[in-house]
Protein backbone atom coordinates (compact mmCIF):
# COMPACT_ATOMS: atom_id res chain seq x y z
CA UNK A 1 0.00 0.00 0.00
CA UNK A 2 1.05 3.64 -0.12
CA UNK A 3 1.36 6.31 2.03
CA UNK A 4 2.75 9.52 2.44
CA UNK A 5 5.74 10.28 4.98
CA UNK A 6 6.30 13.80 5.56
CA UNK A 7 5.25 14.81 2.11
CA UNK A 8 6.86 11.85 0.15
CA UNK A 9 4.78 8.58 -1.08
CA UNK A 10 6.50 5.89 0.07
CA UNK A 11 5.68 2.19 -0.58
CA UNK A 12 5.17 -0.08 2.30
CA UNK A 13 3.51 -3.56 3.47
CA UNK A 14 -0.51 -3.62 4.49
CA UNK A 15 -0.99 -3.25 8.07
CA UNK A 16 2.24 -1.80 8.54
CA UNK A 17 1.86 -0.24 12.17
CA UNK A 18 3.57 3.59 13.03
CA UNK A 19 6.40 1.32 15.57
CA UNK A 20 7.60 -0.42 12.75
CA UNK A 21 7.64 1.92 10.28
CA UNK A 22 10.01 3.65 12.61
CA UNK A 23 12.45 0.96 13.47
CA UNK A 24 12.64 -0.05 9.71
CA UNK A 25 13.79 4.01 9.43
CA UNK A 26 16.05 2.88 11.74
CA UNK A 27 15.60 5.19 14.53
CA UNK A 28 14.17 5.09 18.08
CA UNK A 29 10.49 5.45 18.15
CA UNK A 30 10.78 7.09 21.75
CA UNK A 31 12.71 10.22 20.27
CA UNK A 32 10.60 10.52 17.09
CA UNK A 33 6.95 12.47 17.18
CA UNK A 34 4.56 11.53 14.98
CA UNK A 35 1.24 12.56 13.76
CA UNK A 36 -1.34 10.77 11.52
CA UNK A 37 -3.45 12.41 9.43
CA UNK A 38 -3.16 15.52 11.50
CA UNK A 39 -3.47 13.96 14.65
CA UNK A 40 -1.38 13.47 17.15
CA UNK A 41 -0.11 9.48 17.69
CA UNK A 42 0.51 9.16 21.64
CA UNK A 43 3.80 6.77 22.29
CA UNK A 44 2.47 4.20 23.87
CA UNK A 45 0.12 3.64 20.46
CA UNK A 46 3.09 3.51 18.37
CA UNK A 47 2.66 -0.91 18.09
CA UNK A 48 -0.70 -0.69 17.91
CA UNK A 49 -1.56 1.94 15.42
CA UNK A 50 -1.77 0.40 12.02
CA UNK A 51 -1.29 2.56 8.83
CA UNK A 52 -3.71 2.34 5.68
CA UNK A 53 -3.69 3.20 2.61
CA UNK A 54 -3.30 6.94 1.95
CA UNK A 55 -2.69 7.61 5.01
CA UNK A 56 -0.21 10.90 5.82
CA UNK A 57 1.88 10.66 8.31
CA UNK A 58 4.65 13.58 9.62
CA UNK A 59 7.26 12.50 11.53
CA UNK A 60 9.86 14.74 13.50
CA UNK A 61 13.08 13.13 14.72
CA UNK A 62 14.66 14.14 17.85
CA UNK A 63 18.89 13.92 18.95
CA UNK A 64 20.02 14.79 22.62
CA UNK A 65 21.97 17.60 23.56
CA UNK A 66 21.05 20.87 25.67
CA UNK B 1 17.35 69.73 25.49
CA UNK B 2 19.27 67.21 27.41
CA UNK B 3 18.56 63.86 28.25
CA UNK B 4 19.70 62.87 31.82
CA UNK B 5 19.37 59.28 32.78
CA UNK B 6 16.95 59.25 29.80
CA UNK B 7 14.80 61.66 31.46
CA UNK B 8 14.83 65.06 29.26
CA UNK B 9 15.72 68.10 30.23
CA UNK B 10 15.55 71.72 28.89
CA UNK B 11 19.27 72.72 27.59
CA UNK B 12 21.17 76.02 29.13
CA UNK B 13 24.12 76.99 27.85
CA UNK B 14 27.86 76.97 29.85
CA UNK B 15 26.55 74.19 32.30
CA UNK B 16 29.26 71.88 33.58
CA UNK B 17 27.98 68.10 34.42
CA UNK B 18 28.72 68.21 37.74
CA UNK B 19 27.10 71.52 38.19
CA UNK B 20 23.64 69.16 36.95
CA UNK B 21 24.87 66.36 39.11
CA UNK B 22 24.86 69.08 41.94
CA UNK B 23 21.21 69.51 41.29
CA UNK B 24 20.47 65.24 40.94
CA UNK B 25 22.27 63.92 41.87
CA UNK B 26 24.88 64.71 44.51
CA UNK B 27 26.93 61.28 45.00
CA UNK B 28 27.10 60.55 41.63
CA UNK B 29 30.87 59.71 41.00
CA UNK B 30 31.13 58.66 37.55
CA UNK B 31 29.37 60.98 34.45
CA UNK B 32 28.79 59.43 31.55
CA UNK B 33 27.93 61.83 28.43
CA UNK B 34 27.14 60.37 24.73
CA UNK B 35 28.36 56.99 26.19
CA UNK B 36 31.92 58.00 27.01
CA UNK B 37 33.58 58.73 30.24
CA UNK B 38 34.33 62.54 30.84
CA UNK B 39 35.65 64.26 33.52
CA UNK B 40 33.28 66.45 36.06
CA UNK B 41 34.12 70.32 34.52
CA UNK B 42 32.74 69.01 30.86
CA UNK B 43 30.65 71.54 29.89
CA UNK B 44 27.54 70.03 28.11
CA UNK B 45 26.07 70.98 24.65
CA UNK B 46 22.67 70.63 23.38
CA UNK B 47 21.33 67.50 22.42
CA UNK B 48 23.70 65.71 25.09
CA UNK B 49 23.01 62.23 26.43
CA UNK B 50 24.15 62.43 30.33
CA UNK B 51 24.42 59.25 32.81
CA UNK B 52 25.18 60.38 36.32
CA UNK B 53 25.93 56.94 38.22
CA UNK B 54 27.12 56.40 41.47
CA UNK B 55 29.44 53.01 41.44
CA UNK B 56 28.12 50.12 41.95
CA UNK B 57 24.77 51.34 43.56
CA UNK B 58 21.88 49.67 41.79
CA UNK B 59 19.19 51.50 39.28
CA UNK B 60 15.96 51.76 40.70
CA UNK B 61 13.11 49.88 38.95
CA UNK B 62 12.15 53.59 37.23
CA UNK B 63 15.68 53.86 35.89
CA UNK B 64 15.76 50.33 34.94
CA UNK B 65 12.86 50.82 33.18
CA UNK B 66 13.57 53.87 31.38
CA UNK B 67 16.87 52.28 30.02
CA UNK B 68 15.55 49.43 28.77
CA UNK B 69 12.50 51.41 26.97
CA UNK B 70 15.09 54.37 25.18
CA UNK B 71 16.96 50.74 24.27
CA UNK B 72 14.46 49.34 22.48
CA UNK B 73 12.34 49.91 19.45
CA UNK B 74 9.24 51.62 20.32
CA UNK B 75 6.20 49.53 20.95
CA UNK B 76 8.94 46.63 22.41
CA UNK B 77 9.36 47.01 26.11
CA UNK B 78 5.02 47.11 27.18
CA UNK B 79 5.05 43.78 25.32
CA UNK B 80 8.23 41.55 26.80
CA UNK B 81 7.32 43.28 30.11
CA UNK B 82 3.56 41.82 30.48
CA UNK B 83 4.80 38.49 28.58
CA UNK B 84 5.53 35.14 30.13
CA UNK B 85 7.50 32.65 29.19
CA UNK B 86 8.38 28.90 30.56
CA UNK B 87 11.71 27.28 30.41
CA UNK B 88 11.51 23.85 30.79
CA UNK B 89 15.40 22.14 31.63
CA UNK B 90 17.86 24.76 32.92
CA UNK B 91 21.06 23.28 30.83
CA UNK B 92 23.09 25.11 28.06
CA UNK B 93 20.13 25.90 26.25
CA UNK B 94 17.88 26.81 29.79
CA UNK B 95 19.87 29.07 31.36
CA UNK B 96 20.93 31.10 28.32
CA UNK B 97 17.44 31.28 27.09
CA UNK B 98 16.66 32.35 30.22
CA UNK B 99 19.86 34.98 30.50
CA UNK B 100 18.81 36.38 26.76
CA UNK B 101 15.47 36.70 28.24
CA UNK B 102 15.98 38.18 31.32
CA UNK B 103 18.24 41.11 29.56
CA UNK B 104 15.48 41.75 26.92
CA UNK B 105 13.09 42.43 29.75
CA UNK B 106 10.60 39.69 29.46
CA UNK B 107 8.66 40.40 33.04
CA UNK B 108 7.93 36.94 34.09
CA UNK B 109 9.80 33.99 33.64
CA UNK B 110 9.11 30.45 34.86
CA UNK B 111 11.99 28.24 35.02
CA UNK B 112 12.14 24.17 35.72
CA UNK B 113 14.79 21.67 36.69
CA UNK B 114 15.12 19.09 39.08
CA UNK B 115 19.36 19.26 38.81
CA UNK B 116 22.29 20.63 40.52
CA UNK B 117 24.96 22.52 39.20
CA UNK B 118 28.09 20.61 38.63
CA UNK B 119 31.47 21.01 37.52
CA UNK B 120 30.67 19.34 34.33
CA UNK B 121 27.78 22.09 33.36
CA UNK B 122 30.57 25.23 33.65
CA UNK B 123 31.69 24.74 29.71
CA UNK B 124 28.71 25.97 28.53
CA UNK B 125 25.83 27.00 31.46
CA UNK B 126 25.17 30.15 32.90
CA UNK B 127 26.16 29.36 36.21
CA UNK B 128 29.55 30.24 38.03
CA UNK B 129 32.14 27.65 39.77
CA UNK B 130 31.06 29.25 43.59
CA UNK B 131 27.11 27.90 42.59
CA UNK B 132 28.72 23.54 42.05
CA UNK B 133 26.32 22.01 44.37
CA UNK B 134 23.18 24.71 44.04
CA UNK B 135 19.68 24.08 42.41
CA UNK B 136 19.44 24.73 39.20
CA UNK B 137 16.74 26.66 39.96
CA UNK B 138 18.20 28.85 42.77
CA UNK B 139 21.73 29.37 41.26
CA UNK B 140 19.93 30.66 37.76
CA UNK B 141 17.23 32.63 39.98
CA UNK B 142 20.03 34.78 41.32
CA UNK B 143 22.27 35.47 38.01
CA UNK B 144 18.87 36.52 36.79
CA UNK B 145 18.48 38.57 39.88
CA UNK B 146 21.99 40.33 39.12
CA UNK B 147 20.96 40.71 35.50
CA UNK B 148 17.51 42.76 36.36
CA UNK B 149 15.78 42.44 39.96
CA UNK B 150 12.52 43.92 38.83
CA UNK B 151 11.39 40.66 36.81
CA UNK B 152 9.46 37.93 38.29
CA UNK B 153 11.02 34.51 38.30
CA UNK B 154 9.31 31.44 39.23
CA UNK B 155 10.56 28.13 39.46
CA UNK B 156 9.21 24.53 39.74
CA UNK B 157 11.67 21.85 41.34
CA UNK B 158 11.26 18.89 40.11
CA UNK B 159 11.12 16.03 36.68
CA UNK B 160 8.80 17.09 34.81
CA UNK B 161 6.53 14.62 32.27
CA UNK B 162 4.45 14.23 29.32
CA UNK B 163 1.35 14.72 31.38
CA UNK B 164 2.68 17.21 33.90
CA UNK B 165 4.00 19.87 31.06
CA UNK B 166 0.61 21.15 29.87
CA UNK B 167 -0.57 22.01 33.59
CA UNK B 168 2.33 23.47 34.67
CA UNK B 169 2.90 25.75 31.68
CA UNK B 170 -0.85 26.54 30.70
CA UNK B 171 -0.95 30.27 31.78
CA UNK B 172 2.42 31.12 29.79
CA UNK B 173 2.47 32.91 26.32
CA UNK B 174 5.25 30.87 25.34
CA UNK B 175 7.03 27.67 26.10
CA UNK B 176 11.04 26.75 25.62
CA UNK B 177 11.62 23.18 25.65
CA UNK B 178 15.54 23.10 26.52
CA UNK B 179 15.89 19.90 28.07
CA UNK B 180 18.81 17.38 27.29
CA UNK B 181 17.11 13.99 26.60
CA UNK B 182 15.52 13.53 23.22
CA UNK B 183 12.76 11.03 24.90
CA UNK B 184 11.76 14.60 26.44
CA UNK B 185 12.04 16.84 23.23
CA UNK B 186 9.63 14.33 21.80
CA UNK B 187 7.49 14.48 24.83
CA UNK B 188 7.66 18.39 24.82
CA UNK B 189 6.67 18.17 20.64
CA UNK B 190 4.06 15.86 21.23
CA UNK B 191 2.64 18.57 24.33
CA UNK B 192 2.78 21.50 21.58
CA UNK B 193 1.44 19.88 18.91
CA UNK B 194 -1.58 17.81 21.13
CA UNK B 195 -2.83 19.72 24.22
CA UNK B 196 -1.07 23.05 24.56
CA UNK B 197 -2.31 23.21 20.36
CA UNK B 198 -2.34 27.25 20.14
CA UNK B 199 0.53 28.64 22.66
CA UNK B 200 3.63 29.92 21.77
CA UNK B 201 6.60 26.71 21.28
CA UNK B 202 10.32 26.68 20.58
CA UNK B 203 12.15 23.25 20.74
CA UNK B 204 15.39 22.25 19.99
CA UNK B 205 17.60 19.31 18.60
CA UNK B 206 21.27 18.69 16.92
CA UNK B 207 23.16 21.93 19.07
CA UNK B 208 26.15 19.42 19.86
CA UNK B 209 29.80 19.42 18.45
CA UNK B 210 31.65 22.17 16.57
CA UNK B 211 30.36 21.41 12.88
CA UNK B 212 29.49 24.79 11.37
CA UNK B 213 27.07 27.03 13.09
CA UNK B 214 25.38 27.87 9.77
CA UNK B 215 23.31 24.20 9.58
CA UNK B 216 21.68 25.54 12.87
CA UNK B 217 18.35 26.93 11.79
CA UNK B 218 14.59 27.91 13.24
CA UNK B 219 12.15 25.64 11.53
CA UNK B 220 8.72 26.72 11.66
CA UNK B 221 6.60 22.87 12.40
CA UNK B 222 3.32 24.61 12.71
CA UNK B 223 1.78 27.85 13.30
CA UNK B 224 3.25 29.12 16.80
CA UNK B 225 5.22 26.10 16.54
CA UNK B 226 9.32 26.32 15.66
CA UNK B 227 11.86 23.79 16.27
CA UNK B 228 15.70 25.15 16.45
CA UNK B 229 18.74 22.77 15.59
CA UNK B 230 20.71 20.95 12.47
CA UNK B 231 18.48 17.75 13.19
CA UNK B 232 21.16 15.70 13.24
CA UNK B 233 24.35 16.37 15.34
CA UNK B 234 23.39 14.61 19.07
CA UNK B 235 25.71 14.70 21.88
CA UNK B 236 27.39 11.41 22.37
CA UNK B 237 31.39 10.21 23.35
CA UNK B 238 33.59 12.10 21.44
CA UNK B 239 30.91 14.72 20.49
CA UNK B 240 30.64 16.91 23.30
CA UNK B 241 27.91 19.82 23.83
CA UNK B 242 30.07 22.89 23.83
CA UNK B 243 29.58 26.51 24.46
CA UNK B 244 29.04 28.37 20.80
CA UNK B 245 26.73 26.06 18.93
CA UNK B 246 24.90 25.17 22.57
CA UNK B 247 24.71 29.14 22.10
CA UNK B 248 23.64 29.44 18.83
CA UNK B 249 21.00 27.24 19.27
CA UNK B 250 19.85 28.81 22.13
CA UNK B 251 19.87 32.46 21.13
CA UNK B 252 17.64 31.44 18.08
CA UNK B 253 15.50 30.12 20.99
CA UNK B 254 15.26 33.41 22.67
CA UNK B 255 14.89 35.10 19.29
CA UNK B 256 12.83 33.41 18.23
CA UNK B 257 10.35 33.47 21.52
CA UNK B 258 10.86 37.06 20.95
CA UNK B 259 9.65 37.60 17.60
CA UNK B 260 6.21 35.34 19.30
CA UNK B 261 6.01 37.74 21.99
CA UNK B 262 6.19 40.65 19.87
CA UNK B 263 3.34 38.84 17.30
CA UNK B 264 5.70 38.79 14.23
CA UNK B 265 3.82 36.42 11.62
Amino acid sequence: MKIVCNGKEKEVRDGLTIEELIVDLELNPDTVVAECNGAIVLRPDYPDRQLSEGSVLELIRFVGGG
Amino acid sequence: MIHVNEVPRQFKPGLKISDLAGEIKPDADLFIVNGHPVSPSLVLEDGDSCWLIRKGEKPSAEELERLLYARHTPGVHEKVKNASVGIMGLGGLGSLVAVALARVGVGHLLLADFDLVEPSNLNRQQYFIDQIGEKKIDALKDNLARINPYLLIETIDGILTEESIPLLFNEVDVLAECFDGAEMKAAAMRCALGPLAGKGFVGASGLAGYEDCNMIRTMKIRERVYLVGDNETAARPGRGLMAPRVGVAAHHQANQILRLLLGVP
